[in-house]
């Protein structure tokens, strides 16, 4: 069910910014509404998701509160976008628990812990090299592939149903050239101009976030690559891990493991300094644990490869696989949908 | 008790420009704001663009925009009533003026979506006016200017002719060395405002903030300063009766005018409401709905208009039939039908063209409507009620090329005044857009500048 509580407050701002146009240098959510002949609650949920929750638009607007018209848009966007998230995911109930709740985050995280011990001890191979010595190659993709594939799986259900419910097209080259090129950039989070967001200092503009983003999501992405590159290597070269330093798997996978720790780090502490009543305010513990918790992912990892030789490998194995293993599972129901659900609102053409 | 070189009064365009100028000169200065925090910043907080002149294209200013089309621009609205050399330096100086709200923070962005084609003439501020505030309040704190919010002047010390403190509502003094009058004009003090204009300045609203009431303009002219200006003069114009009394801001203005019918009280017409386009006549119609009874005047028009001007902020009042609006406006049912069904029957065929004079007039009706007459004959009907919104008052303090405060007895040694509070020296009647933040820019600029080099 939509929530017309929500996107009918939204339309309520959005009619006042339609008469001021202030704002519509800062990013594109404005200049699609301007052109809006009309406001509808499914517009309205396609402008959430385009919104990088940047607040420029917050703290340049005359009519915040307590002016009486009361305009907050990064936060009823905030929220509307939760709501959408939250309703087009499969099942909903798994989503509300785990976007609202940063201990069910953490839960989630022990269990995965727990599961790798559990099949460390009960699975432990004959033989094996690296970290296959603790857990076979065949035990490891029998755990992980339907942990990646499935839940995989069912955020495509719930984008499928998200790109109808805001009427999108076919897309095409153009939009996704339109969209790959403003990701790239985080040109949402530039202010419009490259100053930057008011994130972490108010009414001032700062560049920190959109480069804490953007290490995050390189960060990411190069962990990613690693990762595929060794499975192609593994199946197609047969070419085992353990790999040396000097090879794709470590050459994207350390980088971008520091990369995502530094991202993961920044973008927490700059969610301690920022304004909590311009986001979505019953989700911040939720949030805040996905953030934690791809860091988790990433600073195991690395300590994992330092600890290379040492008899902490196997602890650390099992704690860095059971993060991964939290992380890919959740990751429908967790703020990670954000990047899918942007992606689809960046390629949407304005009609 | 604590003393400062340059004691700055308000903090909205003009207080803030003069107090980072003051602050880069080496001063030690202390920004006294009536405002709470989140008000700060006057009627500046609600503009969106200052008009700059400049030879070949300047930051988003495209083409060239000389002085003696600036000046000519101005002359026309004013009607002659302008101070050439200041209005010529505030012109000429406005140039100088883009590259240093620049560099000190200010972000500019090319002209807005549906706004007149000031593409040429003004730059729009990022964000708008509160941005632009924010930008010069961070300024500021970097440069180690002292602020302080909640703090109303109720008095400038002016005992032994020249300045010696500041006031506060509370009573405490703040000294300093020079002071610099930034606190806007009076058009929040309706007290003052109806003695000036008459009772009806009692249903005025105020487009602004409710903090500028005058109180320094009050208290300095009281001690003799020479002051310029027509205190009946204060720009009007005609906006969304149902706005705020105060702080509704740009959202509040109606551009249907040229495409409806505009009846008062009575449900009669009052003015040719096709007589220009609405940039044009924009702001005569504050004074127009201001002589109507009660002041308050309604627009209505019928489908076909819908889309032909800016959407309003508040919906309209839809009805099937026009005595369902009349009913729904409070209008006298009977009176709105006779009058749209004269002016229906005084239209003529021929062509519509939004936007420019069409000539489509109505045939032997009083007032007429000399361009895009059209019938009100496809329902839905829509009715927008109109009330005179206030943007500032004219009333102000003289002040010299180098924005110094004339007294009783010659020039004050040490006090000078920026931004609205003495933009009467500069034009005592109508408004050029975006001229109120040149004129707050370039003379804010002037007075630090002075002000610091007194105390230096
Ligand atoms: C809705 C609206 C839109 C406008 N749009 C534009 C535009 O786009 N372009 C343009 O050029 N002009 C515009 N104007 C006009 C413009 O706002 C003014 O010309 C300009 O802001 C004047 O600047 P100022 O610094 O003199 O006054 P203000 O910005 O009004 O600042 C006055 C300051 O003094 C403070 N103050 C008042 N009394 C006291 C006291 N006793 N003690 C201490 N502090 C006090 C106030 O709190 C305030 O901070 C607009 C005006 C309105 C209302
Ligand atoms: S957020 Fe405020 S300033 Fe910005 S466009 Fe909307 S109403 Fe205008
Ligand atoms: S918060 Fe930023 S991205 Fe979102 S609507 Fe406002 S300006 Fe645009």
């Amino acid at each position: 069910m939509l929530d017309n509580t929500l996107s009918d407050e939204a339309a309520r701002q959005f009619q006042i910014c339609n008469s001021c146009r202030y704002c519509e240098g800062y990013c594109d959510v404005f200049p699609q509404l301007f052109s809006l002949p009309e406001m509808s609650a499914a517009q309205a949920t396609h402008l959430a998701n385009l919104c990088h929750n940047c607040r420029g638009c917050y703290y340049a607007c005359q009519y915040a509160p307590p002016h009486e018209f009361d305009l907050n848009l990064p936060a009823v966007l905030a929220e509307l976008r939760q709501d959408t998230w939250e309703r087009h995911a499969r099942p909903q109930a798994l989503a509300r628990v785990f976007h609202t709740h940063g201990v069910a985050v953490a839960a989630v995280l022990i269990v995965g812990f727990a599961l790798l011990f559990f099949a460390m001890a009960a699975l432990r191979p004959e033989a094996g090299e690296g970290f296959y010595a603790y857990l076979s190659h065949n035990a490891m993709v029998l755990i992980f592939a339907p942990a990646f594939v499935l839940p995989l799986l069912g955020l495509a259900v719930s984008l499928r149903s998200y790109w109808r419910e805001i009427g999108g097209g076919w897309v095409t080259w153009a939009d996704l050239k339109r969209m790959g090129g403003s990701v790239a950039r985080m040109k949402n989070l530039s202010g419009g101009a490259g100053q930057g967001c008011n994130f972490e200092q108010g009414a001032r503009y700062s560049n920190a976030r959109r480069h804490a983003h953007q290490a995050t999501l390189w960060g990411f992405l190069m962990c990613f690559a690693a990762t595929s590159v060794a499975t192609l290597m593994h199946y197609g070269l047969g070419w085992e891990a353990p790999y040396p330093f000097w090879s794709p798997p470590k050459l994207l996978g350390v980088p971008g493991g520091i990369l995502l720790c530094l991202g993961t780090g920044a973008l927490a502490w700059l969610k301690l300094r920022a304004e909590k009543g311009l986001g979505a305010a019953r989700v911040w513990g939720g949030e805040m644990a996905f953030v934690l918790l791809l860091f988790t992912v990433s600073a195991t990892g690395l300590a994992l490869y330092a600890a290379t030789g040492t008899g902490a490998v196997p602890a650390l194995l099992a704690i860095h696989l059971g993060a991964v293993l939290a992380f890919f599972v959740l990751t429908p129901y967790t703020k990670m949908v954000h990047g899918f659900y942007r992606m689809a609102a960046l390629m949407k053409r304005n009609t | 008790m604590s003393q400062y070189d340059v004691v700055v009064i308000g903090g909205g365009n003009a207080a803030l420009c003069a107090a980072i100028e003051a602050a880069e000169a080496g001063a030690d200065v202390i920004i006294l704001e009536s405002a709470p925090q989140h008000m700060r910043g006057g009627n500046s907080r609600h503009t969106r663009n200052f008009r700059c002149m400049h030879q070949g294209p300047l930051s988003v200013l495209t083409d060239t925009y000389d002085e003696a089309e600036y000046y000519d621009d101005l002359l026309r609205v004013t009607k002659g009533q302008t101070d050439p050399e200041l209005a010529r330096l505030a012109i000429r100086e406005s140039e100088t003026c883009l590259p240093w709200m620049e560099r000190h923070g200010v972000i500019f962005q090319g002209s807005l979506s549906g706004t007149l084609s000031l593409d040429r003439t003004n730059a729009f501020f990022l964000g708008g006016g509160k941005a632009l505030v924010n930008a010069y309040y961070a300024c500021a704190e970097d440069l180690g200017v002292t602020i302080r919010y909640d703090s109303e002047v109720r008095h400038i010390d002016l005992s032994e002719g020249r300045f010696s403190a500041a006031v506060l509502t509370d009573g405490t003094r703040i000294e300093g060395r020079a002071v610099v009058l930034a606190s806007g004009g009076f058009q929040a003090d309706l007290d003052w405002l109806t003695r000036a204009w008459g009772p009806e300045a009692a249903n005025f609203l105020i487009r602004g903030t409710p903090y500028n009431r005058g109180v320094v303009l009050r208290d300095v002219l009281d001690q003799g300063a020479v002051s310029v200006g027509d205190p009946t003069q204060c720009h009007c114009v005609a906006i969304d009766g149902r706005a705020p009394k105060f702080d509704g801001g740009i959202v509040t203005r109606l551009d249907c005018v040229p495409y409806a019918l505009v009846v008062n009280r009575d449900a009669a017409r009052f003015y040719d409401e096709g007589e220009d386009v609405w940039p044009k006549r924009y702001a005569i119609w504050g004074r127009l709905v201001a002589a109507q009874p009660d002041q308050i005047a309604y627009a209505i028009t019928d489908q076909k208009a819908q889309g032909l001007f800016m959407p309003p902020v508040f919906a309209p009042v839809k009805a099937d039939t026009i005595e369902g609006l009349a009913q729904l406006l409070g209008l006298p049912g009977d009176a709105l039908r006779q009058t749209v069904a004269e002016y229906n029957s005084a239209c003529r065929d021929g062509s519509f063209t939004p936007g420019v004079l069409d000539g489509l007039a109505t045939d032997g009706l009083d007032p007429p409507k000399t361009n895009w007459a059209r019938p009100l004959d496809t329902p839905p009907y829509y009715g927008y009620m109109l009330r005179p919104g206030v943007t500032f008052t004219y009333l102000g303090l003289k002040v010299t090329e180098r924005a110094q405060v004339q007294g009783a007895h010659g020039l004050l040694p040490n006090v000078w005044a920026a931004g609205e509070i003495m933009a009467g020296s500069i034009l005592g009647q109508g408004y050029l857009a975006g001229f109120g933040m040149t004129i707050g820019t370039v003379f804010g600029r002037i007075a630090g500048q002075e002000a610091a080099a007194h105390v230096g």
